[in-house]
């Protein structure tokens, strides 16, 4: 009987060892996690406040400059703001949509981060199927966009929601069919593959060169996803008041602000993956002094200098999107529908087969 | 749910970024003021009061756009294994995946003159 006993309590502290350490586990997975959170949200506020210092600067106005030192803090001020706002319900409307709408919006946004390599093996999930992950979700957002359309049961918002479920299919196939012929080229959807195949011969081995045709495609693409001018019909001011977001105030808008500019830096990233060299300095080898030469260099930072060469090429790269929204004006509905299908679908497939013939001599 | 290891971090990426919105509704739902009125809870429609729902039949033009996007992106996910093993698979599978695409283009094509692209 003893003996028995003893063995129950030898295999419960077994057993308490085991949770315990699936617990540590579990609270080490968080850390990356809420880091990368905490990164992304910075970022937003970072890009809000680019985009309102760049508008400004085209405008020739001087814009935000009371909150913070020029105005750095103006984003976080906006977004305080809507969290003490009331929000209000459309009594007609349907309250679940209404609600579920924003969410799933954000969420799948949030996703795409997961497969984004910040530095040297800097990911949080290094999956095979990577960019095609990326797609994949990325196209769950217009549901949502859908949702709030009709939950709001707002004739505006109807149609902004149909509009903005029609433009992303329209310009999902080209997108797709560009990051397919670029993982044709290093034979592999893994991000972190996708920019080791660009890392020789410095900014020569960038996408970029072997793929122009690709990459002017998936630029008008991802402005189209991002719903940003000239592609913000959803949203068109003078015909649609506020498009799916008429109706939103308080939090509920500020998740619909937030969603759209995470959308911009993960399109900008997306580019900086799969175009311009991702992590890698991308200066040819001879002009690489010692200090800059990541593999004689501690591990850390190696991993440091190039989270800051990502960000840089991305954050430089958002001004050619910042530019276009005041240089260009909205299309019409026909035209963006013409555009996606007639135009950038032919020449994304063409661009496709090019691509495989020119692998296939290189065979 | 946690059957491939990979998608560890993946899984609990989706339950971190379902609980934003939540904390954001909860942190609203504690600071927001609250005051009703009938006015204000009614939809807006240039301020005038909304005439009728806006929960009708009418012809959805993109509909036609959404069939061809379908065809299309079921496409896209074929192509995408061939194009990650290229260099294993060779000559004979790029003709054919070739193939596969040149139907599709003539499939392009006939929507095209059969006005499925066409707004209005």
């Amino acid at each position: 009987m003893i003996i028995d006993t003893t063995e129950i309590e030898t295999i419960n502290s077994f057993s308490k060892l085991e949770s315990l350490k699936e617990v540590y586990g579990i609270i080490w997975m968080l850390v990356p996690i809420l880091t990368l959170v905490l990164g992304i949200t910075i970022g937003v506020l970072v890009i809000v406040w680019l985009e309102r210092e760049i508008s400004a600067g085209i405008q020739q106005r001087i814009g935000p400059e009371y909150a913070g030192p020029l105005g750095i803090l103006q984003a976080l001020a906006d977004g305080t703001k809507l969290l003490l706002k009331e929000n209000l319900i459309p009594s007609t409307g349907d309250t679940r949509l209404f609600s579920i709408g924003p969410s799933i919006a954000v969420i799948s946004i949030f996703l795409s981060y997961s497969v984004i390599p910040f530095g040297d093996h800097l990911v949080l999930a290094d999956l095979s199927i990577g960019v095609f992950l990326w797609i994949a979700i990325s196209s769950i957002a217009p549901v949502g966009l859908l949702m709030s359309g009709y939950g709001s049961n707002n004739k505006y918002s109807f149609l902004g929601g149909l509009r903005a479920a029609a433009q992303s299919i329209s310009y999902e196939i080209p997108l797709a069919l560009c990051v397919l012929s670029i993982s044709l080229l290093s034979n592999s959807s893994s991000t972190v593959d996708i920019v080791e195949a660009q890392s020789k011969y410095g900014f020569w081995g960038w996408n970029l060169w072997r793929q122009p045709i690709g990459f002017i495609v998936f630029i008008i693409s991802s402005l189209a996803e991002c719903e940003r001018l000239p592609f913000d019909l959803p949203e068109a001011e003078e015909e649609l008041v506020a498009g799916y977001q008429t109706e939103y105030s308080g939090i509920k808008f500020g998740l619909f602000y937030i969603a759209s500019y995470l959308n911009l830096l993960v399109s900008s990233l997306f580019v900086t993956i799969l175009y311009l060299g991702g992590w890698n300095l991308s200066i040819p080898y001879i002009f690489v002094p010692d200090l800059f030469d990541i593999n004689k260099r501690g591990k850390v930072f190696g991993t440091l200098i190039g989270l800051f060469i990502t960000l840089a090429k991305t954050y430089l790269f958002l001004f050619i999107p910042i530019a276009t929204r005041w240089t260009l004006p909205r299309l019409r509905m026909d035209q963006l529908l013409n555009l996606g299908w007639k135009f950038l679908l032919p020449i994304s497939l063409g661009n496709l087969l090019l691509t495989t013939s020119s692998q296939l001599l290189s065979l | 749910m946690f059957l491939l290891y990979e998608y560890d971090f993946f899984w609990a990426f989706l339950i971190i970024s379902i609980l934003v919105p939540i904390l954001a509704f909860f942190i609203s739902g504690v600071l927001a003021p609250i005051s009703k009125g009938p006015e204000k809870l009614s939809t807006y429609e240039s301020g005038i009061e909304p005439m009728g729902d806006a929960w009708l039949q009418f012809r959805i033009r993109y509909y036609m756009f959404a069939l061809v996007f379908v065809v299309f992106d079921v496409e896209t996910v074929f192509l995408y294994p061939w194009a990650m093993s290229f260099d294993v698979l060779g000559v004979s599978v790029f003709i054919e995946a070739f193939i596969f695409v040149l139907i599709l283009i003539i499939g392009l094509v006939y929507a095209w003159r059969k006005g499925a692209l066409e707004w209005s």
